[in-house]
């Protein structure tokens, strides 16, 4: 993939049984990125990809998938051959052996990569003939990843990739991705609760909440841009409502007034002159508290 | 040659990484005409984005601390810069010393000290996004 974006959606609706799952979600995924998708559980993570991979159909709403519709079945199969799917039950056969899930696998793909898979089997201490049933939980996330790895796919979707699995089984997954999008320019779109891996390795995320997006874009430009400030008053906080661009959320609590801020402090601050406060200072934000803040509290 | 970006950190990666390479050159660990990592063994190494690791080394070259030749990866340019940059962090380093000395001797405290210089470069950073 070149230019543009490897997934794109369009208030993205679907209702089970009249309960909405997704709330018209939008959200674009830009190729060559390494895409963190968080939420909290039942936020519609899952739905989401569900739809993307054309196993389940949206009740309103466009999504594209390398530039192909999802809603087509035509399409949809062209997306399945071009994508790397890793979820949770991981699609693995008990009774295979290593060596035979992988040949099955292969066989499916004419752009299978021999080379890849001796690497991935080494790297990942696989052990060609052990069965399959016999393997630890992450022995399992990174055969999965291996098969999704070694298709020649242009874009890996992962459903929480690296839930359950020690910090060494962690780092050899998440190193894994890094390196074969490095190699391949592969499009990664990961969900996760891990938001530490997400850190680490992703330049784009989206945060949905409630079927919706909530925060999405580069992560180095919410680093930039997302600041907590925090005013402090001789008197009570006065309740006051911010005009600055970019005011995600503001908080009282006795003399102290936190604004979160997705557009730097200066309109903020520049605001809050007129209000006097006693001081006024800001610190930057992780993931951890853009995620915190823009996800509801309560169900 | 080691640089370990705080992912979990409010600091965006690209730019820990741009400060690392810088201090390294400033500490002489890398000198004119060395080779820095190429962008995938470094992201491996690392466990970061590629494309955060190219978006350094961009910045960098783009402020002329490296050069990206084609090819052939990146290269630490002119050795001038490396003892200004040395004389430079010298002279900031005393005015420091002096600073925290005063504010310690007003009796601030070493954690409010840490806290004031990093809301100072806060602001600093937001109002540099600004003029970009």
């Amino acid at each position: 993939m070149a230019d543009g974006f490897a997934i794109e959606t369009a208030d993205l609706r679907k209702a089970y049984d009249g309960v909405e799952a997704l709330r018209g979600l939008t959200l674009a995924v830009p190729a060559g990125s390494i895409c963190g998708f968080l939420g909290r559980t039942g936020a519609g993570k899952t739905t989401t990809i569900k739809i993307l991979l054309g196993m389940a159909r949206p009740t309103a709403g466009r999504a594209t998938v390398l530039g192909l519709p999802v809603d087509s079945s035509a399409s949809s199969v062209a997306i399945r051959r071009r994508t790397g799917f890793v979820g949770d039950d991981k699609g693995l056969y008990d009774a295979m052996t290593v060596r035979g899930m992988v040949r099955h696998t292969a066989s499916f793909y004419p752009r299978w990569n021999r080379e890849l898979e001796e690497k991935y089997l080494r790297k990942f201490e696989l052990g060609a003939e052990r069965g399959i049933k016999t393997l630890s939980r992450g022995m399992r996330t990174k055969l999965a990843m291996l098969l999704a790895l070694c298709r020649g796919a242009d874009l890996l979707v992962l459903d929480e990739p690296t839930t359950g699995l020690d910090p060494a089984a962690t780092e050899d997954v998440l190193q894994a991705l890094v390196g074969h999008a490095a190699e391949h320019g592969t499009t990664v779109f990961f969900s996760s609760h891990q938001l530490a891996d997400v850190e680490q390795i992703a330049d784009h995320v989206v945060i949905i909440d409630r079927g919706r997006t909530a925060v999405a874009g580069s992560l180095d430009d919410m680093k930039q841009n997302y600041r907590r400030i925090q005013l402090v008053f001789d008197g009570d906080a006065p309740a006051y409502t911010f005009q600055s661009r970019g005011v995600e959320r503001v908080t009282r609590a006795g003399r102290v007034m936190t604004v979160l801020s997705s557009a730097g402090i200066d309109g903020v601050l520049g605001e809050a002159r007129q209000l006097y406060p006693a001081s006024t200072d800001s610190t930057p934000v992780t993931l951890k508290d853009i995620f915190l803040d823009t996800v509801a509290v309560e169900d | 040659m080691i640089f370990r970006p705080n992912t979990a950190s409010g600091v965006p990666i690209y730019l820990q990484l741009m400060e690392q390479v810088k201090h390294a050159i400033e500490t002489g660990a890398l000198r004119a005409g060395d080779q820095l990592p190429g962008i995938r063994p470094l992201a491996e190494q690392l466990v970061i984005n590629p494309n955060t690791v190219a978006k350094a080394y961009r910045e960098l070259e783009h402020e002329g601390v490296i050069e990206l030749r084609h090819g052939a990866g990146a290269f630490v340019t002119g050795a001038a810069r490396e003892k200004k940059l040395t004389d430079r962090l010298k002279a900031g380093q005393s005015i420091v010393a002096a600073t925290v000395d005063k504010l310690r001797s007003r009796g601030v405290t070493e954690a409010e000290i840490r806290r004031l210089f990093e809301a100072e470069l806060t602001r600093l950073t937001v109002k540099g996004d600004h003029r970009g």
